[in-house]
C-alpha cells in the first residue's frame, strides 16, 4: 500500500481545487492562479504569518486566518477577497507606513518596492492614523551594504534567509513592539559583524529600501530574488 | 498723522510664500520696507544622518520648479565626496539639463509671472492682470510662453525620464547615457524655441521703452554682482569658477575656488525672515550687498559664447557704462539667457561624444567634505556637505540663489515704496509696483508652485493702536 500526503478538496473563491494535506491555502491558491497579497512571505523561506496581509476568510471560522501558515482542510470554503479583507489589508499597510519613515521619493528602492506596490494596489493615498516619526539611525558601517531602519517593516525576511539559506544567522530581532528592530550579531554595527559573510542575500530579499547596496542612488536599487527557490531546492538535494 | 505699517501678504506671482511690510512715518512718508520670507523648510537639518547618495534627490524636493538646480549642485558636492572627475559626456549632459531648466524657469518668470504687468499694465485690475488676461488679449504671446516652457520641460523629460524630480543626475555623473533618438528629438524642437525667444526679445526690448520710471526705481543702486564663468570668462551655469564684479563692472574676485566660498561669503540672520542674508565678507554687512542671477551673470561675463546671445549681450551692456544696475533689467537679462540656453544646448548636443556610454564615475567615500556650486535660474546655488566615514551626512549648508539677493530685494522694495507710495491711501498700482520689484528678481522661496493669481492678497494700513486706516482685499 502506498502511503503519502492525502489529497484534500476545497473551494477558493468558489473555485473547486485539490491540494495535498501539507500544503497551505496560499500555496494552493497560487497554483490555481488566485492572487493573495503578501509581504513577509517569500517563496523559499519558512512562512511566519507576520504581516497579516494574506488574511483570508474561511467559512465557519469567525476570524480571518493567514493563508501562508494555514493548512488546507477537507471541505474548506475560502474567500480571498471581500470588503472586510480589503479593509484589514489597508489597515495593515497604514500601520506599516505610520510606524517608520517611509519616504518613497528619496528611496533607493522607489519603483522597486513591495510595500510601495501594495500601497498603490490598495489605493493608499493617505493615512487615517498618525505618523509616528521615530528617530532611527542609518547603519552604513558595512563596506558594501546599508541598513536603514526607517524603511524596515520587520518582515524578518533578512533574518530567515540568513539563517535558513546562508546558514550564518547574522540577523535577529531586538526589542519589543514599536521598539523592535533588526540587529546584526549581538546588536553591533553591521560592519563589525563577525558572522556576516557579505553574501547580500538579505539585501535582495528585503521588500523595501531598508537594506540596499552601497553606491546605489535614488530609484536605482532593484532586488533579484530568483536565486531563492533554486537554492532551497539544492539544499534539499533535489534536481532543478 | 500717526506712524503705520502697510503689509502686503502674500506677495503674489512669485514662487513661494512671503510678505512685505512698509513702515509709514508720522508725515506719511515711507520710513522702511522689509521683505519677509514666511516659510521654513529646514532641509539642512533633516538631511543630517542620511546617506550622501540621497542628497541630490532629497534636496531637489526643495522645489518643484527648479529641482534640476538642486540635483546638479548636490551631485557636484557628492562628486567632491567621491573625489572623482566625472566623464566629459556626463558633464555635458548635466549642462544640457541645467540649460533646459533655465529655459523653462525663465519662460515661467517672464511670460507667466511678469508679462501681465508689462502688457496689461501695472495699474490694471488684478483680476485680469494674469496669464489668462494675456491669453484673452494676446493669445499668440501666451501660446509662445506655454510652448517655450514646454520645450524646456520636454528636454528635461527626454534626458532624465521625467519633468519634475527626475533621479537621473547622480553622484559621479548621470545614470543613463543619452540615446541618438532622444538627442534628435531635442534637436528637432530647437528651431521653434529659438524663434519664440527671438520674438520675446523683440517684444521685451519694446517693453523697456514704456517702463523708464520702473527702470529708474526698481532696485536700481550700486552693488556687487556674483556668478560662475568658464575658463575664458564666458557664461557658464554648471561648471566654472566664481567671479565677482563691482558696480563699475570691475572684477574684484576672479577664479574664486568654490571650496573656499566661506572666505568671501558670510551669512547674516535677520529676525523677521526665514531667509538668510548673505554678503561679501571682505566688505562686511551690509556694505557687502551683492546680486546674483541673470542680471549679475550678464554683468560679470566677458561674453556669452553663442553667436546670437553675444550680439544681444553686447547691446545689453551698452545700456550703462559699468555694470547694468537696475533690477528691472533682470527681465531683459533673462531673455538673453533663454536665447543663450537654446543655442548652447544645440552646441552641446552636436558634440561627438555626447552619446558616449561613459557617463558615470564610481567610487566610495574618499573625502569627508564636498561643495557643489551651480548657477540656478535665479543665481548661484551652493551645496556644502560634511559626511562621516560611512558616508552619512553630518552637516549640510545650502545657500539658495534667492538668498544671495535678499539684501538687494529689501533695499529694492524700499526704493520703490519711497517712490510710489505716500500717505495713507493705497493704490493698487503702487502696491503692485512694490511687488513687481520682488518679481523682477524672480525669487524662488522654495517649493511652492501655487498659481499665484489664485492666492488672496490682503493689504492693510494699520496705525500703532491697531486701527485699520485703509485696506484692500483681493483674490
Amino acid at each position: 500500500m502506498i502511503t503519502g500526503p492525502r489529497i484534500k478538496t476545497l473551494t477558493i473563491d468558489d473555485k473547486p481545487v485539490g491540494a495535498r494535506e501539507d500544503e497551505t491555502i496560499l500555496t494552493i491558491a497560487r497554483e490555481n492562479g488566485i492572487r493573495i497579497p503578501t509581504l513577509c512571505h517569500l517563496e523559499g523561506l519558512t512562512p511566519i504569518g507576520g504581516c497579516r496581509l494574506c488574511l483570508v476568510e474561511v467559512k465557519g471560522i469567525a476570524r480571518p486566518v493567514a493563508a501562508c501558515v494555514t493548512s488546507v482542510q477537507e471541505g474548506m470554503e475560502v474567500t480571498t477577497d471581500s470588503p472586510r479583507l480589503t479593509q484589514y489589508r489597508r489597515m495593515v499597510l497604514e500601520l506599516l507606513f505610520s510606524e517608520r519613515n517611509h519616504v518613497c521619493s528619496v528611496c533607493v528602492s522607489n519603483g522597486g518596492c513591495d510595500l510601495q506596490d501594495l500601497a498603490q494596489e490598495f489605493g493608499l493615498t493617505h493615512l487615517t492614523v498618525p505618523y509616528q516619526y521615530p528617530r532611527h539611525k542609518v547603519d552604513a558601517s558595512h563596506p558594501w551594504f546599508t541598513l536603514d531602519h526607517n524603511r524596515c517593516i520587520l518582515c524578518t525576511r533578512c533574518v530567515r534567509v540568513c539563517d535558513e539559506i546562508e546558514g550564518a544567522h547574522t540577523w535577529d530581532l531586538f526589542g519589543r513592539g514599536m521598539q523592535a528592530r533588526v540587529i546584526t550579531d549581538l546588536n553591533q554595527p553591521w560592519g563589525s559583524s563577525q558572522t556576516c559573510t557579505g553574501c547580500g542575500k538579505c539585501v535582495h530579499v528585503c521588500p523595501t529600501g531598508a537594506l540596499s547596496e552601497k553606491g546605489k542612488s535614488v530609484r536605482e536599487m532593484r532586488k533579484s530574488r530568483e536565486f531563492l527557490p533554486y537554492l532551497r531546492l539544492m539544499r534539499q538535494g533535489r534536481q532543478v | 498723522m500717526s506712524r503705520s505699517t502697510i503689509t502686503i501678504d502674500p506677495v503674489t506671482r512669485i514662487e513661494g510664500h512671503a510678505k512685505i511690510t512698509i513702515q509709514i512715518d508720522e508725515n506719511g512718508h515711507v520710513e522702511d520696507a522689509r521683505f519677509h520670507v514666511t516659510q521654513l523648510r529646514g532641509f539642512e537639518k533633516f538631511c543630517e544622518g542620511r546617506p550622501f547618495l540621497e542628497m541630490p534627490s532629497l534636496t531637489a524636493r526643495t522645489c518643484g520648479i527648479c529641482p534640476v538646480s538642486h540635483l546638479i549642485a548636490a551631485a557636484k558636492a557628492c562628486d567632491g565626496i567621491l573625489a572623482v572627475t566625472i566623464p566629459r559626456p556626463a558633464s555635458m549632459l548635466r549642462q544640457v539639463l541645467n540649460l533646459a531648466q533655465l529655459v523653462q524657469s525663465h519662460a515661467l518668470s517672464f511670460f507667466y509671472l511678469s508679462l501681465p504687468d508689462f502688457l496689461l499694465g501695472m495699474d490694471e485690475d488684478p483680476k485680469v492682470r494674469n496669464l489668462f488676461g494675456i491669453l484673452a488679449k494676446f493669445p499668440d504671446v501666451a501660446r509662445d510662453g506655454v510652448r517655450l516652457r514646454q520645450f524646456g520641460q520636454s528636454v528635461i523629460e527626454e534626458l532624465a525620464g521625467k519633468r519634475i524630480h527626475p533621479s537621473w543626475v547622480v553622484p559621479g555623473g548621470v545614470n543613463e547615457p543619452l540615446t541618438e533618438s532622444r538627442r534628435d528629438a531635442i534637436l528637432s524642437r530647437i528651431p521653434e524655441a529659438l524663434a519664440i525667444v527671438r520674438r520675446a526679445l523683440e517684444r521685451g526690448k519694446r517693453v523697456l521703452e514704456d517702463h523708464r520710471e520702473e527702470i529708474r526705481t526698481f532696485a536700481n543702486f550700486p552693488s556687487l554682482f556674483m556668478g560662475l564663468v568658464d575658463d575664458r570668462g564666458l557664461l557658464e551655469h554648471t561648471d566654472g569658477k566664481l567671479r565677482i564684479v563691482d558696480a563699475h563692472g570691475k572684477i574684484i574676485g576672479e577664479n574664486l575656488d568654490s571650496t573656499r566660498y566661506r572666505e568671501f561669503i558670510a551669512e547674516a540672520n535677520e529676525g523677521d525672515s526665514f531667509l538668510k542674508s548673505p554678503y561679501y565678507r571682505p566688505l562686511g554687512y551690509p556694505a557687502g550687498i551683492y546680486r546674483v542671477g541673470p542680471l549679475a551673470r550678464m554683468n560679470i561675463v566677458d561674453g556669452c559664447g553663442t553667436p546670437l546671445a553675444d550680439q544681444e549681450w553686447a547691446e545689453f551692456r551698452d545700456l550703462e557704462r559699468g555694470a547694468v544696475l537696475s533690477s528691472f533689467h533682470y527681465h531683459y537679462a533673462r531673455l538673453i539667457e533663454i536665447l543663450y540656453g537654446v543655442e548652447r544646448m544645440e552646441q552641446l548636443l552636436l558634440q561627438r561624444d555626447i552619446l558616449s556610454k561613459h557617463v558615470r564615475a564610481q567610487a566610495n567615500v574618499n573625502n569627508a567634505e564636498g561643495i557643489g556650486i551651480a548657477e540656478a535660474p535665479r543665481g548661484t546655488l551652493i551645496h556644502h556637505y560634511r559626511v562621516n566615514e560611512d558616508g552619512l551626512v553630518e552637516w549640510a549648508n545650502l545657500i539658495i540663489a534667492t538668498g544671495h539677493n535678499n539684501l538687494a530685494m529689501n533695499r529694492g522694495i524700499l526704493q520703490a515704496a519711497r517712490h510710489f507710495i505716500s500717505g495713507r491711501t493705497l493704490t493698487e498700482g503702487a502696491l503692485n509696483r512694490v511687488e513687481a520689484v520682488i518679481r523682477a528678481f524672480d525669487p524662488c522661496l522654495s517649493c511652492s508652485t501655487h498659481a499665484s493669481d489664485q492666492m488672496p492678497l490682503h493689504v492693510s494700513v494699520v496705525n500703532q493702536a491697531g486701527e485699520i486706516l485703509d485696506q484692500k482685499i483681493r483674490g
